[in-house]
């Protein structure tokens, strides 16, 4: 059987008046239909561009997506993005929200009752239907992500794209919200990628974690299988040794292999220093 | 009945609001109207004692009794009108009675109305023409490389430079023998038109070039068509803007058809301003004064008018409106 998601040896070059900058390297990774996988790596690897060339929101300059056998080209539902600022259009409510998802997606195939119903099933999946009809500003920051997750769902996308889902939510609400999200995951088995730079939500969720060296042209450094078996709880897990090793092997790659980050950081300062020094001069 | 705590505060919470909501802009009031009046009686003019507050109020009581005196020989004129015909009918059956309009001079309030619904009907015309071309100039950043000379040209333009060209131009195109809008009417409103619409256009197209990226990308993820884009994504995140636009743009209106009014006799308080200049009497500096404060109270109700269909219009109630 073939490959559900094949990203095959994409490399992306950004113009910037430098000359180009080549933010990704040939990066291939193969996704089964249902498998969770996150990619992990230090900010500005370039985990997001992976994420958003495979939503179609950028072009790769070289390789190429395949869903189910066919080219990806553009953004479209069938790859649904869950942004990490909840992204929810401001002036709708949850339920609106949701709907305008609904109808672009499923216009011509479900009746009016049928839509109605679909979006009260995925606010209900997000536990948000209490909620449906207030607007994003009348919403905590958690709940708002929740309803953009029901929004991604509500598409039924082949791949679910996650970008940095919880990143901006406090512990508390990320550690609620992980949990809905494997629940979620028990029922509809969605195929998702997921970005994110917490190595304890990449261990906990996912089935393979995929590591990324620092850029520029940054790659796939490193994959993790992680066999924990299903449902996980998080408590159990803190003490298990197999989750410490996982863990351990993560915050290895991220913290002795790719230990690029800081020294990358000193000389960007002394370079603006040195720009500070001259615009004085002058 | 009431605990006393309670009323203790009640009675704090109205005296708080009292202090600012009224005490303070009232005395405001006073002070101003007392340094009007000390500093008024300083200046003299060739028709007399600057007007002083006294003065002012005197001349708008005469201003309503002129208006009422209007009124009642108005209907008169009518009454009289037909009985003549009813008369002349009696007389000669065959007769038919033509009907004419009483042609009394407008009063103070006559010009009101009629600066009124002019500045609503240029500003109406101008945020018709700016709210879908400053929509179409912010989508597309060719339309607006090109229109953008255009614009930073025409904007900074007075009225009393375009008012010569409208006039010359209305009196040429709209020539018709049973004309449904006074050319007087037409001149004002398109300069007033031509004049208001920069703030509108230029804030709506910020406004629509500065949808957030996010939005986009959910748009596009969604791939929706070009209309429902337009109308679901970049519509509504641009109405803060495009109101803001839309004040300013009818603070200028406003400004602009007075001045428009005052140097081409068109019909509106601008005309009754420089007629009473011209008639130079005793009481005129007094009734320019009635006017002067007359347009600068209508000119607040207009943008409170704007303000409270902004409130029910913006999805942003968290957005400070004054």
């Amino acid at each position: 059987m073939a490959t559900h998601l094949d990203i095959s040896h994409i490399s992306i070059e950004f113009p910037t008046p430098k000359g180009p900058f080549k933010a990704l390297d040939n990066v291939s990774l193969k996704i089964e239909k249902g498998e969770f996988v996150s990619l992990i790596g230090h900010s500005g690897c370039g985990k997001s561009t992976v994420l958003n060339i495979v939503a179609g929101l950028y072009d790769a300059t070289e390789g190429g997506i395949l869903l189910d056998g066919r080219e990806v080209k553009g953004p479209g539902p069938e790859r649904a993005v869950v942004f990490q600022n909840h992204s929810l259009l401001p002036w709708l409510t949850s339920y609106q929200n949701v709907e305008l998802a609904v109808k672009q997606v499923f216009r011509k195939i479900k009746s009016k009752k049928e839509m109605h119903d679909w979006i009260m099933h995925n606010l209900e999946l997000v536990h948000m239907t209490h909620a449906a009809d207030k607007r994003p500003d009348e919403i905590s920051g958690g709940m708002k992500q929740r309803v953009g997750i029901a929004r991604a769902l509500a598409m039924e996308p082949s791949v679910l794209l996650m970008d940095e889902p919880f990143g901006a939510l406090d512990a508390l609400t990320r550690a609620h919200l992980q949990d809905s999200l494997m629940e979620i995951q028990k029922d509809l088995n969605n195929t998702v990628i997921m970005i994110t730079h917490d190595v304890d939500e990449a261990v906990l969720l996912s089935d393979r974690i995929v590591m990324m060296t620092n850029g520029p042209a940054a790659t796939v450094g490193e994959i993790l299988h992680v066999d924990l078996e299903r449902p996980r709880d998080r408590l159990a897990l803190a003490n298990d040794p197999r989750y410490v090793d996982y863990r351990t092997q993560v915050l290895t790659f991220l913290y002795e292999k790719q230990r690029k980050v800081e020294p990358i950081q000193a000389v960007v300062k002394s370079k603006k220093t040195v720009t500070r020094a001259k615009v004085a001069n002058a | 009945m009431i605990p006393s705590v309670t009323l203790a505060a009640l009675k704090d919470k109205i005296s708080a609001f009292s202090v600012k909501g009224i005490l303070l802009p009232v005395f405001g009031i006073l002070v101003f109207i007392l340094l009007w009046q000390v500093g008024a009686s300083r200046v003299h003019t060739s028709l007399g004692e600057f007007p002083g507050p006294v003065v002012v109020y005197e001349q708008w009581n005469s201003l309503v009794a002129e208006h009422q005196r209007e009124r009642v020989k108005e209907e008169k004129f009518y009454v009289r009108q037909e009985e003549r015909n009813a008369e002349r009918q009696a007389k000669d059956p065959s007769y038919v009675a033509t009907l004419r309009d009483y042609t009394g001079k407008p009063t103070f309030f006559d010009q009101i109305f009629t600066s009124l619904y002019t500045v609503l009907a240029g500003f109406g015309l101008a945020s018709l023409i700016a709210i879908p071309l400053g929509i179409l100039i912010g989508l597309n950043r060719s339309v607006y490389s090109a229109l953008n000379p255009v614009i930073q040209v025409f904007k900074p333009v007075s009225p009393l430079a375009w008012l010569p060209l409208v006039t010359m131009v209305v009196s040429a195109s709209y020539v018709s023998d049973d004309p449904m809008f006074s050319k007087s009417f037409l001149t004002s409103m398109f300069t007033v038109t031509l004049c208001c619409m920069w703030p509108t256009l230029i804030n709506t197209a910020v406004g629509v070039a500065a949808v957030e990226k996010d939005l986009l990308n959910v748009s596009k993820v969604l791939r929706l068509g070009w209309m429902t884009h337009v109308m679901k994504i970049v519509i509504p995140s641009a109405i803060p803007l495009m109101f803001t636009g839309l004040r300013l743009s009818l603070g200028i209106a406003w400004m602009v058809l007075i001045a428009a009014e005052m140097l081409a006799q068109n019909p509106g308080l601008g005309k009754f301003v420089w007629d009473e200049f011209q008639n130079g009497s005793s009481n005129s500096l007094g009734r320019i004064m009635v006017a002067v404060l007359m347009i600068g109270f209508i000119g607040y109700l207009l943008d409170r008018v704007m303000l409270t269909i902004q409130r029910f219009a913006s999805w942003d109630k968290t957005q400070v409106l004054r």
